[in-house]
């Protein structure tokens, strides 16, 4: 017997690939385009949308019974307001610059489809574990592909990853600068962002033609 | 059968305990998480004071501060007085202060002064205090002004090093919430350094200041003394916020600088 059953699993892997929010579901696309011009700013994104669900998902979860179903969804909303509003005060406290980097979209996650979609299709329904463990599911399978688009945005379009110089100094022109390359100013816009996840849609649909919907 | 969540007694109760313990919850982390903030804001203006003067680490096109550990000893070594003008209604200057005296009048340090309740002192007509960093980096005097404005949703500040001639120096700009990748940019390197040589007083030393301007002729900037520099395009209104803050708030310490010259 491992640490998790089999149906517990499912609920941790499904999300990664086979539905994931992002490239199956296509919610929380906003937050994709916004924040991942940094890797950095990507990771961290991921971290507190992973916290904000795995716990939200939890607290709905062991209120689903005594929720009055007239209010439910403007409940929902105060406990994702209110776990947000602790992120952005955390972050403030111990993380002051990357604060400031994400300010507006560390508010924004109370916008975030993904989760308020959670809440309501699966803690409103299900105990606490496995609503636990579907918000990790789903936030780890939202974060696989904003690092994926931050890794690519960051290093294409400003040759750094985390911030160092991987491809060389464009001003010194070492590296690949040395033999003509340029950082591609393009990544670092939105529209670049919604392109790459195109391109990841794109590749897992023609990986796995199960995901692809016929007309 | 009708469940006891659905009556309306229940969902008022329900709510109003809601509320009360999501309301305790946050102003327990708030309080506890507040000295922390305070220091990291009080750390920041240090850096961005600093920023002005040409004492950062910038790299390639980014901005970029001084490490947060290296601050309060450059600020000591960088920054050689602290002063606080109080000016009337008028704007005429009626106290200079040095940082010990305001500091032993106000227990406070003069990088602390609040910019936007002094702004609302001087609406009411009562005398605002205008704080003035002067630094000193590589035998070159610098006078730090800070300023205060509106963008397009929510407020704009910076501070701008200046020479005794009132000629730009560096600036520093930061917004609490413009459009990312729009009026957000007035923090980027490619417009704050822009400034850098701009002229507040016009030819005959009549204080002019600096317009952001849309549709200049100068898109290179390569006119110093034309009071002009290029806007962003797409971000208006942040940069008209920009253009006021520097017209109302840079125009109060000219008296400064005229006294300074006289003398």
């Amino acid at each position: 017997m491992g640490l998790l059953s089999k149906k517990d699993a499912k609920l941790i892997t499904d999300p990664l690939a086979d539905d994931n929010p992002i490239t199956i579901q296509v919610l929380g696309i906003c937050s994709a385009l916004a924040i991942t011009a940094e890797l950095k700013a990507s990771i961290v994104m991921a971290v507190s949308v992973l916290f904000v669900l795995g716990i939200g998902n939890v607290v709905i979860s062991l209120m689903r019974n005594i929720i009055p179903s007239k209010i439910r969804i403007i409940v929902q909303l105060v406990v994702v307001a209110a776990l947000v509003i602790i992120v952005d005060q955390v972050l403030k406290a111990f993380a002051y610059e990357l604060s400031k980097t994400l300010s507006v979209f560390v508010g924004l996650i109370i916008t975030n489809c993904i989760i308020m979609g959670r809440f309501e299709a699966f803690a409103l329904a299900n105990g606490p574990w496995k609503s636990f463990l579907d918000g990790i599911g789903n936030s780890l399978g939202y974060g696989v592909i904003l690092i994926i688009v931050g890794f690519f945005r960051e290093l294409l379009g400003s040759g750094t990853l985390l911030g160092f110089k991987v491809l060389g100094d464009p001003i010194e022109k070492t590296g690949l600068y040395a033999i003509g390359y340029e950082n591609n100013g393009f990544m670092l816009l939105s529209p670049m962002a919604l392109i790459v996840v195109g391109i990841i849609i794109w590749v897992q649909r023609t990986r796995n033609k199960a995901l692809v919907e016929d007309h | 059968m009708s469940n006891k969540t659905d009556s309306n007694t229940y969902t008022i109760l329900f709510a109003i305990g809601m509320v009360v313990v999501v309301g305790a919850l946050l102003a327990f982390t708030a309080a506890s998480l507040k000295p922390n903030i305070a220091e990291n804001q009080r750390v920041e203006k240090q850096q961005n004071i600093l920023y002005a003067m040409g004492v950062n680490n910038n790299e390639g096109g980014s901005a970029n501060f001084i490490s947060t550990a290296n601050t309060p000893d450059a600020f000591q070594e960088n920054i050689k007085e602290q002063l606080v003008l109080t000016v009337d209604a008028n704007g005429a200057i009626i106290k200079t202060q040095t940082r010990e005296e305001y500091f032993n009048e106000a227990k406070q340090e003069p990088y602390l002064i609040d910019i936007k309740k002094q702004k609302t002192n001087a609406k009411n007509g009562e005398p605002r205090l205008l704080p003035l960093f002067v630094g000193e980096k590589e035998g070159k005097t610098y006078y730090i002004a800070p300023i205060y404005g509106k963008g397009l949703w929510d407020a704009i500040w910076g501070y701008v090093a200046l020479n005794d001639d009132m000629v730009v120096q560096g600036a520093y700009f930061d917004h609490k919430g413009e459009t990312p990748g729009l009026g957000a940019n007035i923090k980027e390197r490619f417009f704050m350094d822009d400034f850098i040589g701009e002229h507040l007083l016009d030819d005959s030393g009549v204080f002019k200041g600096i317009t952001v301007a849309k549709g200049n002729a100068d898109p290179k900037n390569d006119n110093k003394t034309d009071n002009e520099v290029d806007a962003i395009a797409g971000a208006t209104i942040t940069g008209d916020g920009v253009t006021a803050m520097i017209k109302s708030d840079l125009k109060l310490y000219k008296p400064y600088f005229d006294n300074l010259k006289n003398n």
